[in-house]
């Protein structure tokens, strides 16, 4: 039985402008232990899916479960389930990492002792216990990142959901990144969701893509099969498996920093 | 699991402030003006309650400093929205109510204290009242901070960025101490004006402050305050909850 999410979820936004559909009919199976990419052009739905799969925004129909619970009925089973990194972090920039960590631990209802020993747990995992006593916001776009995922994952969730996570970082920033989210997973079974506008990166971390335009699912498959079904060849690039699927390319990967 | 939800929140918060002095002290400067140049002016007038002028100035500055502190609260929540910490806090399991209750009990705290400052100040310039009546102030100021601040946050939370909060509240905040017999008391009023304040709620607390102020705790205006006081916090509690739930986009 596939543990992870199945969810046909059509969704209305309520804008000024009049209810705006951002996701018309997402039908997707993630198997446990996948690294699954989720991609699309701008205005796809992914944050919007992303949004609704982790309880912060109610879908107006369908169904969907996350590691066995399911959305409507048992939003606080999947938020025990799930760890979410956000495109714009999450950690207050005024506060010390190691009171984020622990007050983040203890939101996950850890005891503080608990929260504690798991804030230095984390810190050596991520690569970044020289910098628990600094302020969040003395740390660079990397460490940041790192503290982001390492947030996400105190209390050990089954399935962690990342939005566009190297964004803004520089190339050796992005590869480390890169061996962080694939920890999880190998050490843990933990199944990664995420979304990105980088089609190395899908094409490095994904096991499997998922690609949305208009808020349906268009295609679906190993890159490897994309490739060869759309592109012409297992060699083609995703880029231009990508075009061939949607017809345009993929959202402009956004050079300026994740945080402000 | 609410108490324990609670605590941590209010806990995070109240560190916070506690490291801003500014943060403490910002609310009690336009009160404490009032408090040293306007009520002077006061002594002598006649204005129809029992006790002396500053046992009808405090109660409504006490007021003021809530309705006018309380009532941008929300800005916190707008820049915390751009920062992603709303919604990381929103993916946990905590429950939705303790993340208002944490916040809008941190600024009760905070403007209770600045309460107590302004009541010292007060005695300096020349208050006395008994010390039930203050305390009684004080449980006031801390029911219209968590119902102000709870709209505040749930205001806030409907906003993008600071610029459309601002004017939002000013427009509010004025009129609002104007019609509810914050400097004055509503009894000076003719009859039109003060059939207008009885639809603010204000009214009924600062009037039921004023009563406390000078010994009177069985009065019926004391007992509309409190009812008011109480309702509206739940009331705001409840609102402020349910934004914090479905917030989405």
């Amino acid at each position: 039985m596939p543990d992870g999410f199945t969810t046909p979820l059509p969704a209305a936004q309520a804008a000024r402008q009049g209810p705006v559909e951002a996701v018309r009919c997402v039908d997707l199976t993630v198997r446990e232990g996948e690294i699954l990419g989720f991609l699309g052009p701008n205005g796809a739905g992914k944050i919007t899916t992303l949004r609704m799969l982790t309880t912060l925004l109610a879908p107006t129909g369908g169904t969907a479960s996350v590691a066995g619970c399911d959305l409507t009925t048992d939003p606080a089973g999947v938020r025990r389930a799930c760890g979410y990194v956000a495109q714009s972090g999450g950690a207050d920039p005024n506060i010390g990492v190691r009171e984020e960590l622990v007050t983040q631990g203890r939101l996950y209802r850890l005891s503080k002792d608990q929260a504690a020993v798991r804030a230095e747990e984390l810190a050596r995992d991520l690569g970044f216990a020289d910098l628990l006593d600094r302020k969040v916001g003395a740390l660079s776009g990397g460490q940041r990142r790192r503290l982001d995922i390492a947030m996400a994952l105190t209390h050990g969730p089954r399935v962690l959901f990342l939005d566009e996570p190297t964004t803004g970082l520089d190339p050796g920033s992005r590869a480390d990144l890169w061996n962080l989210i694939r920890r999880p997973r190998d050490a843990h079974g933990t199944t990664v969701f995420l979304t990105t506008h980088y089609l190395d990166e899908a094409d490095a971390l994904a096991d499997r893509l998922v690609i949305v335009d208009k808020g349906v699912v268009v295609a679906e498959d190993t890159p490897g099969a994309l490739k060869l079904r759309h592109g012409g060849s297992i060699d083609a690039t995703l880029q231009d498996t990508f075009l061939a699927i949607t017809g345009r390319g993929p959202a402009q990967a956004d050079a300026a920093p994740v945080s402000v | 699991m609410l108490l324990h939800d609670t605590a941590l929140i209010y806990g995070r918060y109240l560190r916070q402030s506690l490291r801003s002095r500014f943060a403490l002290l910002f609310g009690v400067l336009m009160p404490l003006l009032y408090l040293l140049f306007f009520g002077p002016l006061l002594t002598g007038l006649p204005l129809g309650g029992r006790g002396s002028s500053w046992q009808v100035l405090v109660p409504g500055l006490l007021l003021q400093l809530g309705l006018f502190g309380a009532s941008y609260a929300g800005f916190t929540i707008i820049i915390e929205k751009s920062q992603g910490v709303v919604e990381r806090m929103r993916v946990t399991p905590v429950s939705r109510l303790a993340l208002l209750l944490g916040r809008v009990l941190r600024d009760a705290t905070v403007f209770v204290f600045q309460a107590v400052l302004l009541v010292l100040a007060a005695v300096a310039t020349g208050l006395r009242a008994p010390l039930g009546g203050v305390l009684i102030g004080f449980g006031f100021v801390a029911l219209l901070t968590v119902s102000l601040g709870s709209l505040s946050y749930a205001a806030a939370m409907k906003v993008d960025t600071p610029q459309e909060f601002g004017p939002l509240i000013n427009a509010m905040t004025m009129p609002s101490m104007l019609l509810s017999g914050l400097m004055l008391p509503m009894t000076l009023a003719p009859a039109w004006l003060d059939v207008l304040s009885h639809f603010m709620p204000f009214r009924y607390l600062v009037d039921a402050v004023r009563d406390a102020y000078v010994g009177s705790y069985t009065t019926a205006h004391m007992l509309y305050g409190a009812l008011v006081a109480v309702g509206f916090a739940v009331l705001a509690v409840t609102v402020g909850t349910r934004v914090l739930r479905t917030a989405g986009a």
